[in-house]
């Protein structure tokens, strides 16, 4: 009986204590960078696409929201179409972990309700942005030993030249 | 008294009381927020004053579904008994002694027992018309808890009716001139209140509604403006209890300085604003633990302090 009354007073006392509300679409939040939010492609610092669709972030995805289909042009890898189904998507962030080349990453942005369900569906041009995203400096293509237009196999950076595995000369 | 201004009466009072009872709902959840430090509803007009029309709007156009399984005609009726029951239950209470439908009725506090006695069939019948399991559990355990809890509300008010020797509550106020009743007939002030809670099934004594065993109980199957209507009663229930306490214990209308009317309402509001701060502060007792507490505590306290009263009445007149 004591404890009830006390535990009225008690609550009554928060009347002076202060509001921990946040009044959210006047008052945003901070997420810090790494939070798992709507997920973007990226570019590399050259301005083309860094996804190079293999498949990596579809294959981990747990509910296979991830829908790409892989096209080739002069030697690079792209998505011809490349489609992520927010309606199911968890924000695991696996597909992110996944990714070999940076190209698809997690957002602070948490702002994408829709009122018609088909609209969840993104397509390439909703999540291709224009920048490089979390990672300004990581380039695919300079890095891999992949022969592309204007960089032959040997020039990446960090990379030796090809070796000639018929020779016999040290 | 005319007949016109007594129509008059009846349906500003009606009005009011509808009006507070929707207004309630937001005070509600402000006065929950600031007790639970948020903020509750501000969102719609000034403070989140609208907050209660948006949600009759939103109540008057969901789809109002009656389930297959149910029986009609007594599912339609059940939220109308609870609703009629609480509003007739005002008729009898004086506001000020110039304002009262039938303050002066003098078996007002009779008439009072019997229209909360008579609220029990909203709840038992809603359970009941249901044809739900959870639905019709609710409306039994709602039965056996106000049944219980009305035997000794009764009780409780016999000391005041002895002291004030009528059973009409204009009286009662009256004969508070001096002192209020709280002060002799302490024991008798907190067994009604706490009746008083069970029987509009308020938290913390809310065990009719128990979402966590029976969904959301007799109401389980209502929705739309019929589950309005339960929600509603229940906000004019606490008014209701509160004013009758205020009559009752706290002398009413009476007080210095301020004019009659503003002294009720204060009182009242008072009164609620403790109501929510039970819900507020109080967790849910089991429900064998409220049986218990009702027949094992209340009812010998109540007898004991019709008892004593009488005793001290004896002794004390010539």
């Amino acid at each position: 009986m004591l404890s009830s009354v006390r535990t009225l007073w008690l609550t009554f006392l928060h009347m002076f204590h202060r509001r921990e509300t946040v009044q959210y679409p006047e008052q945003k939040p901070y997420l810090s960078p790494r939070y798992r939010g709507r997920i973007i492609l990226s570019r590399d610092p050259d301005g083309a696409e860094r996804c190079v669709s293999c498949n990596l972030c579809a294959a981990v995805c747990p509910v296979d929201c991830i829908s790409l289909q892989k096209t080739e042009d002069q030697g690079r890898w792209y998505p011809e179409y490349f489609r992520i189904n927010f309606s199911r998507c968890i924000f695991c962030g696996l597909c992110e972990e996944a990714c070999p080349t940076y190209a698809i990453q997690l957002t602070p942005d948490f702002e994408m309700s829709e009122y018609e369900r088909p609209n969840l569906v993104y397509e390439k041009e909703d999540l291709l942005i224009s920048g490089t995203g979390k990672y300004p400096d990581y380039n695919f293509y300079r890095i891999a030993g992949m022969a592309v237009p204007g960089k032959d196999k040997g020039t990446a950076e960090r990379e030796d030249p090809p070796v000639d595995i018929h020779s016999l000369l040290p | 008294m005319t007949i016109g201004f007594g129509i008059f009466q009846i349906i500003v009072s009606l009005f009011v009381l509808l009006s507070t009872a929707a207004f309630l709902t937001w005070v509600e959840r402000r006065l929950l927020a600031v007790w639970q430090d948020r903020y509750g509803p501000n969102r719609v007009g000034p403070f989140g004053l609208l907050q209660a029309v948006a949600d009759g709007v939103k109540m008057l156009f969901k789809q109002d579904w009656t389930p297959p399984f149910a029986d009609r005609p007594v599912f339609v009726l059940a939220p109308a008994i609870g609703m009629v029951t609480v509003l007739l239950g005002f008729a009898v209470i004086p506001v000020t002694s110039g304002w009262s439908l039938a303050g002066g009725l003098n078996v007002g506090v009779l008439f009072f027992l019997a229209m909360t006695s008579l609220g029990v069939y909203s709840v038992v019948l809603a359970g009941w018309a249901s044809n739900n399991k959870f639905a019709l559990l609710g409306g039994m355990r709602a039965a056996a808890q106000m049944v219980s809890y009305e035997v000794f509300m009764g009780l409780s008010l016999l000391g005041t009716v002895m002291l004030a020797h009528s059973f009409s509550l204009s009286d009662i106020v009256l004969a508070q001139t001096h002192l209020w009743f709280i002060v002799p007939q302490f024991l008798g002030f907190v067994t009604f209140l706490l009746a008083g809670i069970a029987e509009t099934h308020r938290l913390p004594f809310d065990l009719p509604e128990g979402e966590n065993e029976l969904g959301a109980g007799f109401h389980t199957e209502y929705s739309g403006m019929k589950f309005g209507m339960f929600f509603i009663a229940e906000y004019a229930g606490i008014v209701l209890i509160a004013a009758m306490v205020t009559t009752l214990f706290l002398g009413g209308w009476l007080g210095p300085v301020l004019p009659p009317l503003v002294w009720f309402v204060l009182k009242t509001g008072v009164l609620i604003c403790f109501f929510i701060l039970l819900r507020a502060a109080l967790p849910r007792p089991r429900y064998d633990q409220l049986m218990a507490f009702g027949w094992k505590v209340l009812l010998p306290v109540c007898l004991l302090n019709v008892a004593v009263t009488g005793a001290v009445m004896l002794l004390v007149s010539p």
